[in-house]
């Protein structure tokens, strides 16, 4: 076990390194910062001086160690657009965006796993096609579009919920359902298959021909086997979900840090862009990286293997 | 007990066994003309394609012609609608069947050029990690832990916002960025191909490297790589729709889905039709290219369903 936690947290630490180093690139893309941040009217001297200002002259290397070296003492470095620390406009936003994605992750495995484990009981039943129909749906409608379907149908026509704002709960409930439901498939067909392999097995017959009961059977033994798949692909969702609300904030207008990503995007403020897609990366790779030391806790074949 | 011993004992040989058997072209073929969902996918999909090809001989409108006394004319269902624009015209007063079809065209280049560039980027990285194995295999995974890291989406913006958002930036970003898939599956396939005893023959004849890759393993894999090349080019078709919907993709005037909606949005309150008809194109399409894709899967290989 030690030795696993020590391999998959080296690969993690080295991937996290790699992706601060391709954010940090991001910026340098942009073309040259110091003519940017001197504006259109700037004289070469000035270009200079401003290059020289903000440590811009130096190599890129030198360049990028201090940054990460900020990056890690809590400074990600100030906005182009307002002048504010980023970490603090992240701070005071992502609150909106942990919570827009809890509550699509909650909602799609609220839908999923009852559906995944049914529609496993019942092959080719109507529950298993409705499940199917579900996925194809799911996997197939742009969801800034369902977005944009839900606030015609919710929002204007019936009048039932908010279409934009994030100061309330209610506000959430149209963001939940069209970000929730992207991730809806894939949980949905993992249960299944985990389910249908588990059922299937020699244990479940054991376990049939001893006599427990049905519940017992599916509950604490099918779906125990079933589940574990299941607990890296929500890891993995959780991470998809953090970054993906960049749309879904952009289409209802939830002051969230993908909001705050698309706005910095087309203000060329790329000091908080690169932070925004580090931080989401950082917290993807501690996500998955939890994930597999649960499985490996609950999985000894995973440890060893 | 070799594998040629294997054969001898299982499979039966003699005329009558020759005569029934049918070939494995013919097999895929009545599973092919048996499979709804692959029936569906073909048609929509060779559908779409002829519709985008043959788009000037299929409406008599240019998509960018404005005309703004013939604006937000509803569709033809409509109490209000004419038969002049079927699916009625848009806030510039341009045909929205035509623009339509013409956006098809940006959907399909996207779909399949960016498929295309991350299918050979992922294929090669998956081939080479499969076969070679130890570091150069830890080194492949190691890549694609760091691209499954990034937030892919936010990544395209910002690199579009950069670049410019032409049809070829948008189908390079989106290349570069969704080629995992194709490493995993390219890699788990390859590496249970490696085992077998014709690549052991072809390195004891000699071969090289590079070609029991390109002539023993690929030919293998290939059928596994499109059912990945359509997930892929559902996904480019949908992320290119998003990205032209927050204004960081495909520039107007151009007739993309994704854009289409974008502009309709406007006015979606009061003519919903403007936002609702290119989602239900791109819903259409996405789907058929998905059954299309699984109906390929089992077509070529039943027992890879779940």
């Amino acid at each position: 076990m030690i030795r696993f936690l020590v391999h998959r947290t080296t690969i993690a630490v080295l991937v996290a390194l790699t992706v601060s180093i391709i954010g940090f690139g991001l910026l340098r893309l942009s073309g040259d910062l110091a003519a940017a941040l001197a504006g259109d009217t700037a004289k070469p001297e000035q270009i200079a001086q401003v290059a020289h200002l903000y440590g811009l002259d130096r190599p890129l290397y030198v360049q990028y160690l201090d940054w990460a070296d900020r990056a890690l003492h809590g400074d990600l470095g100030r906005s182009l657009f307002d002048n504010k620390p980023v970490a603090q406009l992240i701070g005071e936003r992502i609150g909106v965006t942990v919570q827009l994605s809890l509550m699509s992750l909650a909602y799609a495995l609220a839908i999923a796993i009852p559906l995944g484990v049914l529609a496993a009981t019942r092959p080719n039943s109507w529950i298993d096609r409705l499940s199917l129909g579900l996925a194809v749906f799911g996997q197939a409608v742009p969801n800034f579009w369902f977005g944009l379907i839900l606030i015609i149908v919710f929002g204007v026509t019936l009048r039932w919920l908010p279409i934009s704002g994030s100061d309330h709960f209610v506000n959430f409930i149209l963001p939940t359902v069209t970000l929730g439901t992207s991730v809806i498939p894939a949980i949905m067909r993992v249960t299944r298959t985990g389910m249908l392999d588990a059922l299937d097995s020699d244990y479940i017959r054991m376990a049939r021909a001893k006599g427990l009961s049905a519940a017992s059977v599916l509950f604490k033994h099918a779906l125990r086997n079933a589940i574990l798949p299941v607990v890296s692909l929500t890891a993995v969702s959780l991470g998809f979900l953090l970054g993906g609300s960049v749309i879904v904030e952009s289409v209802f207008a939830l002051n969230g840090i993908g909001f705050l990503a698309f706005q910095s995007i087309l203000r060329t403020d790329f000091p908080v862009v690169q932070s925004i897609v580090v931080f989401v990366s950082f917290a993807y790779i501690v996500l998955t990286l939890l994930s597999d030391v649960i499985n490996a806790y609950l999985d000894p074949r995973i440890r060893i293997g | 007990m070799t594998s040629i011993e294997r054969d001898r004992l299982t499979l039966p040989t003699g005329p009558a066994y020759e005569l029934e058997a049918p070939s494995p072209r013919a097999v895929m073929r009545r599973r092919a003309l048996t499979h709804p969902g692959f029936l569906f996918g073909a048609t929509v999909m060779i559908g779409t394609v002829l519709v985008a090809i043959f788009a000037p001989l299929l409406t008599s409108y240019d998509p960018f012609a404005q005309d703004l006394a013939q604006r937000l004319i509803p569709p033809v269902w409509s109490a209000k609608g004419s038969f002049a624009h079927l699916l009625g015209t848009d806030g510039f007063g341009r045909d929205y069947l035509t623009r339509l079809i013409y956006g098809a065209r940006i959907s399909l280049i996207v779909g399949f050029g960016a498929a295309g560039i991350s299918g050979i980027i992922g294929t090669s990285l998956g081939l080479i990690g499969g076969y070679f194995g130890g570091r150069v295999d830890s080194v492949v995974m190691y890549l694609v832990n760091v691209k499954l890291a990034l937030p892919g989406v936010l990544v395209a913006l910002s690199l579009i916002a950069v670049f410019g958002g032409s049809v070829t930036v948008v189908v390079t970003v989106l290349g570069l960025l969704f080629w995992d898939r194709f490493v995993v599956v390219t890699r788990s396939v390859t590496q249970q191909l490696r085992i077998n005893d014709y690549v052991a023959a072809a390195e004891a004849v000699g071969a090289s490297s590079r070609r029991i890759i390109l002539g023993e393993i690929l030919p293998n894999v290939l059928n596994h790589i499109i059912v990945i090349a359509s997930l892929e080019m559902a996904t480019a078709i949908l992320v290119e729709a998003a990205l032209s919907f927050l204004g960081l993709g495909i520039r107007p005037p151009t007739p993309s889905w994704g854009l289409m909606i974008s502009e309709g949005r406007n006015f979606m309150f009061f003519q919903p039709y403007l936002v609702a008809i290119p989602g239900v194109a791109i819903f259409l399409l996405v789907i058929a290219i998905n059954m299309l894709g699984d109906g390929i899967r089992d077509i070529t290989a039943p027992e890879g369903r779940n």
